[in-house]
């Protein structure tokens, strides 16, 4: 493990990408603790006052935002729904994908033919309009939106296991497991999952990245976590009727997206050349 | 060939069939659409007359299969909102789309191609390295975002090009370079590391070992080889790259497709999101049937196979 980690921080560009990552999950973690303002509390009076390197009065580190909250808190606080339906979504449609995946690579009768079908019609809709529309119909909470963006993004697991488990099936070590009447359930949790564990890892960190933009799309187009909630997206949606006068509402929400997912990518890039030159080929 | 082609199509025909389902049911999932079209004081009576007007009466199955076969023959109900065949809604934006598309794929390409090409041939180099970063930062752009931004510098501080609308090509210019950013970002990381592959194979080898030119080797060998591999993803993208569509039409006000299935979701339209949903996924489709065709004329091997 540590061997791992030092050769994972060789790379200074993947060790900038893991201390991005770490900051937003430690903001995420403890944002309440170290906000300096309620990232609610109205003030009309401090409205639209620019960052503090622009001469404000210097209170407002990054600017308040129109209705005069804080737009650093609301940045803090806003890593919350990211990390969280990024990371969650993320965890939903690893459990499905690589369920059905090793399924349909171990049995590859039916189960095969079935994820094929399952994967073309999933990649022939246009995913955003469709969990658009989900999301106008079931209406929008924390739960339905990591719900839908978990059970729409589960293909690529499937295809990767499944294709890693037609070249397992026939090793020796599962032949023999096989031989011995180890129950099939057995065979693919104990002896498959984790000869593909470390291709799951590397699809998991860029789908998280994945996750965290099409969270802060939906929450731009308001179809994403209930607005009392300070989100990225929703901050840039508010942001953007101001872009002419107070550039920085709209704008510093959006840095904070970009980092967040510059790091995720990197070091999952990194993960990707560590555990599996192999998998280079899939997309990101 | 003629086989494959048969077999292929009516494949397609059974994918089309299966997004027509997951739509319908989707769309559906949150119960009976008609208190979304009332007026929240509606009767008791006249929510019973409008739900018999509509079909909403009758067991999903058989409202799916009256609207499968009412499909089939081109009739894809009318627009709640506009009053209009939701499909001919749907085609009168493609053009507008098919254009930024366009726009989007041609700048893409003049980017992508020459980075690839040349972070292959030089491997390892600050050129490459370079490449790599951009494909990594190109695709942690949010859309949305980036419109936002350009926004921001070209139209607000340089008063250069106009924020919104369609018409000249001036329009074009932000759409197209924000949903280029995205798909620049993945050709070219795919078609480096395809190149990678096919500049370190037996045959480019063979061809080094013959004295051929190292620029007719990139260019004619390698790059055809890594063509294949390149095309498939792209062609799985799509679907990816139309989601980025609507994002950017609607920060644009552009008038396409993407903006018209955004308001038909904020109006509850839902014919003209089916509409929609169902034209892109043939388009979809028929993108990834061209590009398994166009594998036979990259390679002559697999012409044979089939």
């Amino acid at each position: 493990m540590i061997q791992f980690f030092k050769r994972f921080t060789t790379s200074s560009l993947a060790t900038i990408g893991l201390i991005v990552v770490l900051v937003m999950v430690f903001a995420a973690i403890f944002g309440p603790f170290i906000v300096p303002f309620d990232p609610n509390a109205q003030d009309i009076m401090q409205r639209l006052k620019p960052p503090m390197w622009q001469g404000s009065e210097g209170i407002h580190l990054l600017g308040t935002d129109a209705l005069g909250r804080d737009i650093f808190s609301r940045v803090v606080i806003g890593a919350r729904v990211s990390i969280l339906v990024g990371v969650s979504a993320v965890v939903i449609s690893s459990i499905v994908g690589v369920a059905f995946g090793l399924i349909a690579g171990y049995e590859d009768k039916y189960a095969g033919r079935v994820l094929m079908m399952l994967t073309d019609i999933q990649l022939a809709i246009p995913f955003m309009v469709l969990a658009l529309a989900v999301a106008a119909v079931v209406g929008a909470s924390l739960w339905n939106i990591i719900a839908i963006l978990g059970l729409t993004n589960w293909v690529q697991y499937s295809r990767v296991v499944r294709a890693e488990c037609l070249v397992l099936r026939e090793r020796e070590f599962i032949q023999a497991a096989h031989m011995m009447g180890i129950s099939t359930l057995h065979i693919l949790t104990r002896h498959l999952l984790p000869n593909v564990l470390s291709s799951v890892i590397v699809i998991s960190s860029l789908l998280v990245a994945k996750m965290i933009i099409f969270e802060s799309s939906l929450s731009f187009l308001g179809l994403g976590v209930p607005p009392i909630t300070p989100t990225w997206g929703t901050m840039i949606a508010e942001g953007r009727n101001y872009i002419g006068n107070a550039w920085w509402v709209a704008t510093i929400p959006g840095i904070a997206i970009f980092v967040t997912v510059v790091g995720v990518n990197l070091v999952g890039d990194r993960l990707r050349d560590l555990l599996d030159p192999r998998l280079r080929q899939v997309e990101s | 060939m003629a086989n494959f082609l048969i077999s292929r199509l009516l494949y397609t025909v059974l994918v089309l069939f299966g997004v027509s389902v997951a739509v319908f049911f989707l769309i559906r999932i949150g119960g009976d659409p008609s208190a979304l079209f009332l007026p929240p004081e509606a009767s008791l009576e006249e929510i019973e007359r409008f739900r018999a007007l509509m079909g909403f009466d009758r067991p999903l199955v058989v409202q799916y299969f009256d609207f499968l076969g009412r499909a089939v023959q081109g009739d894809f109900g009318m627009s709640l909102r506009y009053n209009q065949p939701a499909m001919q809604l749907v085609l009168d934006r493609m053009p507008a789309t098919l254009q930024l598309g366009g726009a989007a794929l041609l700048l893409s390409l003049i980017i992508s191609l020459p980075l690839a090409i040349i972070a292959a041939a030089k491997r390892d180099s600050i050129f490459d390295r370079a490449s790599l970063l951009i494909s990594i930062i190109g695709q942690s752009f949010p859309a949305f975002w980036l419109a936002i931004m350009l926004i921001l510098l070209f139209s607000e501080n340089l008063r250069l090009l106009p924020p919104s609308g369609r018409g000249t090509w001036a329009h074009l210019v932000m759409p197209a370079i924000v949903l280029a950013t995205y798909s620049t970002a993945i050709i070219t990381r795919l078609l480096r590391s395809s190149m990678i592959e096919a500049l370190s194979s037996d045959y480019v080898r063979t061809a080094r070992g013959k004295g051929v030119r190292e620029s007719t080797i990139i260019l004619s060998h390698a790059l055809r080889n890594a063509a294949i591999p390149t095309l498939t993803v792209i062609g799985l993208q799509v679907g990816a790259l139309l989601g980025g569509a609507v994002i950017t039409e609607e920060v644009f006000a552009y008038p396409g497709v993407g903006r018209l299935a955004i308001q038909a979701i904020a109006n509850r339209d839902f014919t003209v999101v089916q509409a929609f949903v169902l034209l892109m996924a043939a388009l979809i489709v028929m993108i990834n049937l061209l590009v398994d065709l166009s594998y036979g004329f990259l390679d002559p091997r697999l012409r044979k196979r089939k």
